[in-house]
């Protein structure tokens, strides 16, 4: 049986190639630790309730073991009524919402309409199919239009799924599991909103590339209620000194002055028009 | 037809299908599972729709990779109502298979997608086509596809009649499906069937529940 994180299948027999070349990282770390794999981490997850759709993330962004941002945001604007929770490569997730708003943007101008959720959905699947997997974004799509409250799921190869609940990220399976058991069709927005905080808490509790607060944005066809954050990290720590160094923190022993000798190579003269 | 999908080199979502089509007396019936898997190991879909609408009276089935499938199926509805709107009239059903042949031929090195084409159109009623992985283009009576056919191969030949009324087919195909998503691990949720005849579409889902039982469940 092929493994989920393996592309051929594996031939029969043993393969060593890969301790030959642990046996020259552990020389280079002279007996110290070897870098740990590194792993991108998130938890995202959307619920389509009775007046709109919930979309919630965490807000922590990972660089191997440092957290890198404890308070990135991962919910994009889209348009005013359709808003994208982004999963994978924090660079194209960024980049590809923002494209998308754009091109929304200017379709809004020209049209005089609000876009649609369909048509977002299609103009993402176009272009991430198009690259073939090359962008790692894996985007949840949730927004309100003339149709009805709409989620969307779009993968890194362009594949599309309308469904009225999901979660992704590396935290994906622990959020999905609250979602499966809370979730019920036309849900009110008190409850709706807690289902989706309580989704997102589990994979902060249960997955190491998720954590710090939890951010919630509401979409009604009243308008869009943004929560950032909705409930914060119980685990706050506050800075207890100052981290700047005034003048003088570090010796000066020695000063050397070397002038640098310039030679006027070209002169040029444009006059500037002021009238 | 060849297997399909059950290549784990498939990039992302793998719709790892069961689909089959049958042609009966008046029409023609065409349905699938629902489960989308990645890796052969989690379902990333229980609810996937995998019989597309691609004019009035044409539906297609996809298997393969899911965004292939989607993308392929996405340029075949612009192809075909282009089409149609130049004809002056509703495509024939081996022109939606031509469409979908022609984009899995040209693009057989890129793609990984298979297609069942069913429909009724006025010039030759109803037809089922096969489009598999390479582009090859086959006309049958009754046909079926994806990693979960190999299992009810047995269970096709000896139990479909040609001419068979609209509830005995629907009752070949429910059961051939649920045979299939009761063996292959990579197909299941619910059945999707859709009857089309010259009256119209109806479409039926079997919720995983209600799908017939057989000795040993």
């Amino acid at each position: 049986m092929a493994l989920s994180n393996s592309y051929e299948t594996p031939a029969p027999g043993f393969n060593f190639d890969n301790a030959a070349r642990n046996a020259a990282l552990e020389g280079l770390f002279d007996g110290g630790q070897t870098p740990k794999p590194l792993k991108t981490g998130t938890t995202i997850a959307g619920v389509v309730f009775k007046d709109g759709v919930v979309l919630g993330a965490d807000t922590r962004a990972t660089s191997s073991e440092v957290v890198a941002d404890k308070m990135c945001a991962k919910i994009h604007f889209i348009s005013p009524n359709i808003y994208c929770c982004g999963a994978g490569t924090a660079a194209d997730t960024e980049k590809t919402t923002d494209l998308l708003s754009s091109n929304l943007t200017i379709f809004s101008l020209n049209s005089g309409r609000n876009p649609r959720v369909v048509m977002a959905v299609n103009i993402l699947q176009d272009m991430l199919y198009r690259y073939h997997g090359q962008i790692g974004a894996n985007l949840i799509l949730g927004g309100v239009d003339c149709t009805g409250n709409h989620l969307y799921t779009v993968g890194p190869y362009g594949s599309v799924n309308k469904v009225p609940y999901l979660s992704m990220g590396s935290g994906d399976l622990a959020a999905l599991g609250i979602l499966e058991d809370g979730f019920k069709p036309d849900l009110e927005l008190e409850p709706a909103k807690e289902l989706v905080r309580a989704a997102i808490h589990a994979g902060i509790m249960s997955d190491l590339g998720s954590g710090s607060n939890i951010d919630i944005c509401v979409i009604t066809k009243q308008g869009v209620d943004y929560i950032r954050p909705y409930q914060e990290s119980q685990y706050k720590h506050n800075r207890t000194m100052k981290y700047k160094y005034g003048p003088g923190t570090t010796p000066v022993l020695t000063e050397k002055v070397v002038p640098l000798k310039l030679e006027v190579v070209q002169e040029t003269v444009q006059q500037m028009e002021t009238a | 037809m060849e297997k399909l999908c059950t290549d784990p080199r498939t990039r992302g979502v793998s719709t790892g299908t069961t689909i089959l089509a049958a042609i009966f007396d008046g029409g023609v019936v065409i349905g699938s599972d629902s489960r989308a898997s990645i890796g052969g190991e989690y379902v990333s879909s229980k609810t996937i729709n995998k019989v597309i609408q691609v004019h009035d009276r044409i539906f297609c089935c996809m298997a393969g990779s899911l965004a292939d499938a989607q993308a392929v199926i996405k340029a075949a509805k612009f192809h075909l109502s282009f089409h149609s709107v130049q004809m002056e009239s509703p495509p024939l059903v081996i022109a939606a298979a031509s469409v979908l042949k022609d984009l899995c031929y040209k693009n057989k090195e890129e793609l990984q997608a298979g297609f069942l084409t069913a429909g009724w159109d006025k010039k030759n009623g109803p037809q089922v086509y096969v489009v598999s992985l390479g582009g090859m283009l086959i006309s049958q009576q009754v046909t079926i596809g994806g990693s979960g056919s190999t299992f009810i191969y047995g269970y096709v030949d000896a139990k479909y009649k040609p001419n068979m009324t609209k509830e005995e087919c629907l009752q070949f195909a429910t059961n051939a499906l649920a045979l299939a998503m009761g063996r292959d691990n990579v197909s299941g949720g619910v059945a999707h069937l859709v009857v089309i005849t010259e009256k119209g579409v109806e479409h039926v889902v079997v919720p995983g529940d209600k799908l017939p039982r057989f000795h040993d469940e």
